[in-house]
């Protein structure tokens, strides 16, 4: 073979070089796709919605007439939902983790159940709803009710729970386990004075992520026939209904009719008028508002365990 | 603690009994505990089955009135007109074609940005880029609509002036930015889990960072980011409002991706947001259409669970 020359090997290495130092800004730039969007977005929506972020917006039911439409009913539905949600699927989630993390036999029930919750993260928030469509709403008749919408959107943030428990009961090392159990701990008394202890950052982490996701879903509560134009508030206990001059229950709110922020939103922006639109907007301002800074909370309490966690 | 000033004096008077009838508690109370946090698991199986029985359930009464020829033969959907005809393909067409718009775009951002996370970029940007994804898939969907539907659709009005108001190439768009996070974080695991050794001998053969990003690195994950682009699909043809507010709801038997159609979840909102009696043929029409999407869903998970699970036994 002849030495090859000098000269085109030099400029071979610059080219290869080059694409290198290309590829990098490629890369810069298209990671920088998904930050511009988000910017886009949020700038996009509040400069639509900001004029209408008034305090007679959070104040007002939806109107026909767009400028004295607001928010209060489903703002209030959306927060209502949401402790119904954290009721059902923090304890059920958590105790899933547990069971599976600490107490689970090898065995073939333990297989299905973990193939299950795996496949549960993959199916569409759309077929939860048509579960609650026919379960919750048809066969247990609790009808379109704030009880509904919240079991619904609490088995859809099941897994997301699940998976954070499962993970940050996974980092605590064994010989904690051993220690209690050397002390003479039962099993349940090592996880509920140990491991829940030193996995809550984790656990919260999941949580928040899950009623993150929660608070914007729109789908599953579409599809179980949420109401769209809700111009009254689910009855606060003990308060008297007009109609019928009795006393409301303690738990009257969670059979009642109800709308949430997102669903607003969408029945804003598929109205054909320009300034429902700009409603539209203002509303996606407020939950995306409340969706980063869930999410935000989550991302810097779980950068601040990994900075804190020495075994 | 009073408790346990009475246990000792228990002891004291009975020690053989109290020790036993307390161990005995102890193991009752350690079983119901045990059995609890079993139903807490097996919940999981009992949603499974749930959503299986009601979509199995409504379905059968469904095609008791439409023959399981005709919903997958027929190229009309029209359930609400005076004739109806119940054929689903107009629907799958409308659902493939918005997740090919979607994956168009998807497959190759997040493709480029996950080699660009593992190969490229210095700790420091990679730390700082990474919450901002999360932070992207963190956004709700039907705000991805509101963005499709009234700043990227009229954006590409001005190069297409025929695009209608609803179409489905904006909404793809969309969805394509919306899942960019999910396909890069899976194929940059799956990059990640390529062994240093590789690299090391492609940097000792003299190849520069994009060639053994091209060459070895990528080729060593090919299974990982397969798995990407398949649980990718499987995302976009179960989303649902970014769909259901710029695509459109008319059902259109098409593959050109600037007309407006229904998908099979946009149909689903639009029956629920009218008021259909309980059991009329138009419900159960939409617990048919979901068990299509369910089992659309379930193989493409489950194709992309296989392909995950290989490269990770690879090494």
């Amino acid at each position: 073979m002849t030495t090859p020359d000098l000269n085109s090997l030099r400029a071979m290495i610059a080219q290869h070089k080059r694409y290198d130092i290309l590829f990098g800004l490629v890369g810069l730039l298209a990671t920088m796709v998904g930050v511009v969007t988000l910017v886009a977005l949020f700038v996009d929506l509040i400069m639509d919605g900001y004029p209408r972020l008034t305090a007679t917006f959070f104040s007002s039911f939806p109107s026909r007439h767009p400028e004295e439409a607001g928010i209060l009913s489903s703002w209030v539905g959306s927060i209502l939902v949401m402790i119904t949600t954290a009721l059902a699927a923090i304890p059920m989630g958590v105790g899933a983790a547990i069971y599976l993390e600490e107490y689970a036999p090898k065995n073939w029930i333990t297989d299905i159940i973990e193939i299950n919750v795996t496949n549960l993260a993959g199916v569409p928030s759309i077929i939860y709803g048509l579960l609650a469509l026919g379960l919750f709403v048809y066969i247990l008749d609790f009808g379109q009710s704030i009880l509904t919408a919240g079991l619904t959107l609490g088995l859809l943030i099941l897994p997301v729970i699940i998976v954070a428990t499962r993970e940050s009961l996974r980092a605590i090392p064994i010989a904690i386990r051993e220690a209690a159990y050397a002390l003479g701990a039962t099993r349940w008394q090592l996880v509920s004075d140990h491991l829940l202890h030193y996995s809550s950052g984790g656990i919260m982490t999941g949580i928040i992520i899950g009623m993150a996701r929660a608070i914007g879903e729109t789908a599953p509560i579409i599809t179980i026939g949420a109401l769209t134009f809700i111009a009254f508030l689910p009855p606060a206990p003990f308060t008297i209904d007009p109609s019928t001059d009795m006393p409301a229950g303690l738990f009257d709110w969670l059979f009642s009719p109800f709308t949430v922020l997102p669903i607003q939103m969408f029945n804003w922006v598929s109205r054909p008028q320009v300034e429902f639109q700009l409603n539209a907007a203002a509303t996606g301002v407020v939950i995306i508002i409340a969706t980063l800074f869930m999410n935000s909370l989550a991302i810097w309490l779980r950068y601040r365990i990994r900075k804190n966690i020495k075994w | 603690m009073d408790n346990s000033r009475t246990a000792t004096v228990d002891i004291a008077m009975n020690p053989q009994t109290h020790r036993l009838s307390e161990k005995k508690l102890r193991k009752a109370k350690e079983k119901f505990i045990e059995g609890v946090l079993f139903l807490c698991a097996f919940s999981a199986v009992a949603t499974t089955v749930a959503i299986v029985a009601i979509l199995l359930y409504e379905a059968a009464s469904f095609f008791e009135h439409v023959s399981i020829v005709e919903f997958l033969t027929n190229t009309q959907w029209t359930p609400l007109f005076e004739n109806p005809q119940f054929g689903v393909m107009p629907l799958v067409s409308g659902t493939l074609v918005v997740a090919g718009v979607a994956l168009a775009v998807a497959v190759p951002i997040g493709v480029i940005v996950a080699i660009y996370l593992s190969e490229f970029a210095p700790h420091k940007v990679r730390e700082t880029v990474k919450p901002f994804l999360e932070l992207l898939e963190g956004v709700p969907t039907v705000v991805y609509g509101y963005f499709a539907l009234l700043f990227v659709t009229p954006m590409l009005q001005t190069f297409m002036p025929e695009l209608p108001g609803f179409n489905m190439l904006g909404a793809g768009i969309v969805m394509g930015v919306m899942i960019v996070p999910y396909v890069s974080s899976v194929s940059e695991d799956a990059m990640r889990a390529v062994p240093m050794s590789l690299r090391e001998g492609s940097y000792a053969m003299g190849a520069t960072r994009f060639q053994t990003a091209v060459n070895v690195v990528f080729p060593a994950a090919i299974s990982g980011v397969l798995a990407a682009f398949i649980l990718g699909i499987s995302r976009a043809i179960g989303e649902t409002m970014v769909v259901a507010v710029a695509a459109g709801t008319q059902p259109n038997l098409t593959w050109d991706p600037t007309e407006s159609a229904a998908t099979i979840t946009s149909y689903i909102v639009q029956v629920a947001l009218g008021d259909l009696p309980h059991g009329s043929i138009g419900y159960q029409s939409i617990f048919a259409v979901g068990l299509v999407l369910v089992l659309m869903t379930l193989g493409f998970n489950i194709l992309g669970h296989l392909l995950r699970r290989k490269f990770r036994e690879a090494y």
